[in-house]
């Protein structure tokens, strides 16, 4: 696995075509670390050059605004924005829809222009320019649901580029009762995640995962880390562990590689 | 004497639209109360979406049941009211049925026979309208919020669409001249009978005088009703969605002052016990976020006039549908309700508001309510006419936080470890590469 900095092409005097944002769930969760790695192999194996910020890179401040805390989200904004600024950022991929959001929308205000795309986007375009090719390989056939964050899909539009990567999967692509503009919140948004909810009948993650269940899925497709995690406790939950898979479109597409 | 009714009918239509007016002007001063918001760029989408979503409902019908039944009373509504236009000109100019002589006898015939099978179409819906709010039950109509006034005022509107379609086909019916004429009398024929023979003459001019009568009276006593009920959706329907947010529903608005602030900190030539500058005006001590309508801006005010409490935000609502207190719907509606008691305090102290020890957050919406919320935008996308219940939560959450620090104590420590870290869990930041060497 190659994982060169910015600091590094910079050494060099070049710059990557992509800086990859991994985020800090894909930094240091356990379970988002496999969907970053997954995601590098593609990007390894269809030989893109990108480059991380590595210990550069600080939380984007998401959730601190969504919490309320506008002074800490632009202090954090403020210094990426230097960063990536110093090292002339031209493109930003990413596969946390939360710092997508963020980078692309709330910090052009800020000083900091970037075209930011998702990790789905992206590995789109590179299927379109035909550096990526995607087969089937071991999930030939599998039932396969797609949970849209709402960070990617309501608050950005984007509902089909994660879609169209899952079908090149030569798979079943089932739909949710609430999908795309209706999709469901997989209930950790909005600095939820780092909280307890509050008194309810119920946990958003396990409505959203007995929606997913009702379609009957061998896999449950996510493009986002959070919801990764949040279906993947409904899934513990619910005791279905041994016969559900939830994995992120990136790791999806890896595996079907074997890479 | 012959003029009697001409004046009669001038006096109630100044005083009807009068009042109607003078509530507007109450309306409006009291949307104005809210902060500034630039919302006049892009002209071209706002027009398109104001023909779209308020014009052509083009959000209504993503629920296909309400959304057909919402377009024929809207439809019914809209078109019937060309006969308040004719019945206008005849009450001011004690003329009968203008229109006819205008644009002759088979247009006109026409027009109103389409009237009359719309007004049908309308009672037939009100009715079924009225069985889903109190006989099928449906949960979006039976939340906490929807006890009270709520409930009763949409059932009032309802009753006041049958009584007036009544009254129109009745008005038809008993006309004689208009029925032996025999154009556009296709639903009213069949009440004709009723009034039919020379011996009813003198009945059936009374029921059509008194029918007339009583539809332009209830027109504008319908007029002046919007001004308290959620029934002011059918006209600012049209300003709300030209003022809609254009950005993309993610991209939350950076708070100016902060970044005033965080430049400040940022800028190693800045001096911090500097003057301001000669001319630099300070201005009000900046006040985070928002506890109070007043702190709020124009078109989040406006949208809480807007809010006609249909409830699908509410019911796309995650943490409502989870049984958590958050209901987008009860956001809304607290907003106007404190709205109006400010506008209403402003009213009695000659033009001031003088401080009543209540606010927006605490007297009606709670930190719970706001704590629930996940951000995601379900509620927006939601509602058919544009409100966005999202940017009041965060705006009150920057107020608990920036002014009063009162986070739940996870937040804090998310905060702190985003603070201290650069990430919400308590990693070293010179460790976020060490996934690349891990197995």
């Amino acid at each position: 696995m190659k994982v060169p900095t910015m600091a590094e092409y910079m050494a060099e005097g070049k710059q990557p075509e992509v800086l990859f944002w991994v985020g800090c769930a894909g930094s240091f969760d356990d379970r988002a670390k496999k969907i970053t790695k997954a995601f590098v192999k593609i990007l390894n194996n269809a030989n893109v050059e990108f480059a991380v910020l590595g210990a550069e890179e600080s939380c984007t401040g998401d959730p601190a605004k969504r919490a309320g805390n506008e002074f800490l989200f632009q202090m954090q904004a403020v210094t990426n924005i230097e960063v990536m600024n110093a090292y002339e950022v031209k493109k930003v991929v990413t596969a946390c829809p939360h710092c997508f959001n963020t980078i692309k929308n709330e910090y052009p205000s800020l000083g900091g222009n970037y075209d930011v795309v998702h990790h789905t986007q992206f590995l789109k375009s590179l299927l379109d320019d035909g550096r990526l090719t995607i087969e089937g390989g071991h999930f030939k056939g599998k039932r396969i649901t797609f949970h849209d964050p709402c960070y990617l899909g309501r608050a950005n539009d984007v509902y089909e580029a994660p879609r169209e990567l899952i079908r090149k999967l030569d798979v079943e692509l089932v739909e949710m009762k609430n999908c795309r503009k209706k999709g469901l919140c997989c209930g950790a948004g909005g600095a939820q995640m780092f909280k307890d909810a509050e008194p309810g009948n119920k946990e958003v993650n396990i409505e959203r995962t007995e929606q997913a269940l009702e379609v009957q899925p061998d896999i449950i497709a996510a493009g986002c880390p959070f919801c990764n995690t949040m279906m993947t406790d409904g899934i513990k939950n619910k005791e279905k562990e041994d016969s559900i898979v939830v994995q992120d479109i990136a790791e999806l597409i890896a595996n079907a590689q074997d890479l | 004497m012959e003029y009697i009714p001409n004046i009669l009918f001038a006096i109630l239509l100044i005083a009807g639209v009068g009042y109607f007016t003078k509530n507007v002007r109450k309306l409006t001063r009291n949307i104005k109360l809210g902060r500034d918001v630039d919302r006049s760029d892009n002209k071209s989408e706002r027009w398109k979406n104001m023909a779209m979503i308020a014009l052509g409902q083009s959000k209504m019908v993503r629920r296909p049941i309400a959304g057909l039944l919402h377009i024929i009373v809207y439809v019914g509504f809209v078109i019937i009211n060309i006969e308040v236009l004719e019945i206008i000109i005849d009450g001011l100019f004690g003329t009968h049925r203008i229109f006819e002589t205008v644009i002759g006898e088979t247009v006109y015939g026409f027009l109103i026979g389409s009237f009359e099978i719309l007004a049908v179409a309308v009672l037939v819906t009100v009715i079924i309208f009225w069985l889903r709010r109190n006989v099928i039950k449906l949960k979006r109509f039976l939340s906490a919020e929807m006890k009270g006034w709520p409930k009763s005022d949409g059932n009032i509107i309802l009753y006041f669409e049958v009584v007036l379609m009544t009254l129109f086909l009745v008005m038809n019916a008993s006309d004689i001249p208009f029925q032996e004429a025999g154009h556009g009398n296709v639903i009213s024929q069949y009440l004709y009978p009723l009034f039919e023979g020379t011996e009813n003459i003198e009945m059936a001019n009374m029921v059509e005088r008194t029918a007339w009568w009583l539809h332009i009276a209830g027109i504008l006593i319908f007029l002046n009703y919007l001004y308290y009920s959620k029934h002011l959706h059918i006209l600012l329907a049209f300003p709300n969605t030209w003022y809609a947010n254009l950005k993309p529903k993610g991209e939350f608005v950076n708070d100016a002052a902060v970044t005033k602030e965080v430049m400040l900190m940022m800028d190693p030539n800045a001096d911090p016990f500097a003057a301001p500058a000669e001319g630099e005006d300070e201005g009000e001590p900046e006040k985070f976020g928002a506890s109070d309508v007043q702190d709020l801006h124009w078109v989040q005010l406006m949208n809480s006039y807007t809010c006609t409490e249909c409830g699908r935000c509410t019911s796309e609502c995650p943490a409502n549908q989870t049984g958590k207190k958050l209901s987008p719907r009860k956001i809304m509606m607290d907003t106007r309700d404190r709205l109006e008691e400010v506008g209403k305090n402003i009213d009695a102290n000659n033009g001031t508001f003088v401080d009543d020890g209540k606010a927006l957050l605490n007297d009606y919406i709670t930190p719970e309510e706001l704590w629930a919320c996940t951000s995601c935008n379900a509620c927006v996308e939601a509602c058919p006419v544009n409100i966005d219940p999202l940017s009041i939560i965060i705006e009150m959450r920057k107020y608990l936080v920036m002014e009063q620090s009162a986070a739940p104590s996870e937040l804090n420590v998310m905060m702190g470890n985003i603070e201290n870290n650069g990430a919400p869990w308590p990693y070293n930041q010179m460790d976020r590469l060490n996934w690349k060497d891990e197995n």
